[in-house]
């Protein structure tokens, strides 16, 4: 009799954890909240991006091109911004699969990363994106990319720079978003549309930026940008599996590209 | 008795130095031993993000880190733990905290966890030391 109760409890409670290791049970709120959030692997990168919005059909990325930017800002933050976009350029270029401005934009990002005085690891970057750039390395210059990225912002955070690693992020993801809503204008379509729904991203991104030390959260244009967050979050926000409509995307890339011409192009005096 | 209190003050910098040097040393490993796992995903034409979180977890406990996914690409959500595991999970849910149906890997100290997202948007995963000793863990994804 003993036994069998035995028997019967130790099956329940197998019975139980099987079905807790098939469907675990719902997280709280609260438990959400307090997830740990990282630069390194909450943000999407710009290829991350890029790879979701090109599933339904390639779209034209060399027509997403800029023309080059100053290579002659003096403000870091206003560096930090451009750098970042500077890095999805990068990504589009690949996408596009075009040596030639792989190799342009990888000397523009040295310059800038140079004149942020970032670490000489970074520096021999430069050569690598070159080299995978004549042999159409594709896959790999997109895994250059992201590195050099990254070797960017743990130079910043050795160099007692951290609160610039935000900024590279940030132009890294306006640019990105400015780039696919101008292409889904041109040719809408739902499925590619759904990728501009990141509310998370731009709420994690406006809380790291209010963490940042006063004197660069108020420079101008770290400023301006910052207060221009909550606008795009909301712009950004749309119920889950919905596709924003044409007028919405029109909104959002008004927005973002607001914000990249004020980066861009912003007179700071430091 | 000042002199005793520097030494003792020394003694567990030193101790607090060791421990340090040994938890980046396990972190490492769980880092290398992830690197490994990912490399059948990089054949099947997935990428490696170039970025990780490493962290202690203790036995039963979970850590759960924050991820932005994009409807239309694959994920591959990859952890590792050193030997001082014997078994941990990959968990994935929803920006509502519901559990997502995925495509599993387990092999004791290193797990993965597949999903597709149909909505955009932010996702957790939730990371987990069934059995075993508290240890570093290490996590990375990857995604086509």
């Amino acid at each position: 009799m003993i036994f069998r109760v035995r028997f019967t409890a130790i099956a329940f409670l197998m019975g139980t954890t099987v079905a807790f290791a098939a469907e675990p049970a719902s997280l709280p709120a609260e438990q959400l909240g307090k997830a740990i959030r990282t630069d390194s692997l909450t943000i999407p990168t710009p290829g991350e991006l890029f790879a979701a919005f090109e599933k339904p059909g390639k779209p034209d990325w060399a027509g997403q091109y800029r023309t080059p930017i100053p290579m002659t800002y003096r403000n870091r933050g206003q560096i930090a911004l451009n750098l970042g976009g500077l890095i999805a350029d990068g990504f589009i270029a690949v996408e596009a699969q075009d040596s030639q401005q792989v190799k342009n934009i990888g000397t523009d990002i040295i310059k800038l990363a140079k004149a942020l005085g970032v670490s000489e690891n970074v520096l021999s970057r430069g050569n690598s994106i070159n080299e995978f750039a004549e042999n159409s390395e594709w896959d790999a210059l997109q895994e250059e990319l992201e590195a050099t990225q990254n070797e960017v912002k743990t130079s910043m955070q050795s160099h007692s720079d951290q609160d610039l690693v935000i900024l590279v992020s940030l132009g890294g993801w306006i640019r990105g978003t400015q780039v696919v809503s101008a292409s889904i204008i041109k040719n809408y379509d739902e499925r590619s549309a759904k990728v501009l729904r990141q509310p998370a991203v731009v709420n994690f991104i406006h809380a790291k930026m209010n963490e940042i030390a006063a004197e660069l959260r108020n420079e101008p244009l770290v400023k301006a940008v910052n207060n221009q967050l909550s606008a795009v979050e909301k712009l950004v926000t749309f119920q889950p599996g919905k596709a924003p409509t044409l007028d919405e995307v029109r909104k959002i890339n008004q927005a973002v590209t607001k914000l990249m011409e004020d980066i861009q192009n912003k007179t700071e005096t430091k | 008795m000042k002199r005793r209190v520097a030494i003792l003050f020394g003694l567990m910098l030193f101790a607090a130095g060791a421990l340090l040097r040994a938890q980046t040393d396990e972190e490492v490993e769980a880092h290398k031993l992830v690197l490994d796992l990912t490399g059948a995903f990089s054949n099947d034409g997935f990428k490696l993000r170039d970025g990780h979180w490493t962290g202690t977890i203790k036995p039963q406990e979970h850590a759960l880190i924050a991820v932005n996914l994009f409807a239309g690409n694959q994920y591959w959500f990859s952890a590792a733990a050193n030997s001082k595991a014997k078994k941990i999970s990959v968990e994935v849910y929803d920006e509502g905290g519901k559990p997502m149906v995925t495509e599993t890997y387990n092999s004791g100290d290193k797990a993965s966890a597949g999903f597709s997202p149909t909505s955009s948007g932010q996702y957790f995963v939730s990371l987990g030391l069934l059995e075993g000793e508290p240890t570093s863990f290490c996590l990375v994804y990857s995604y086509k």
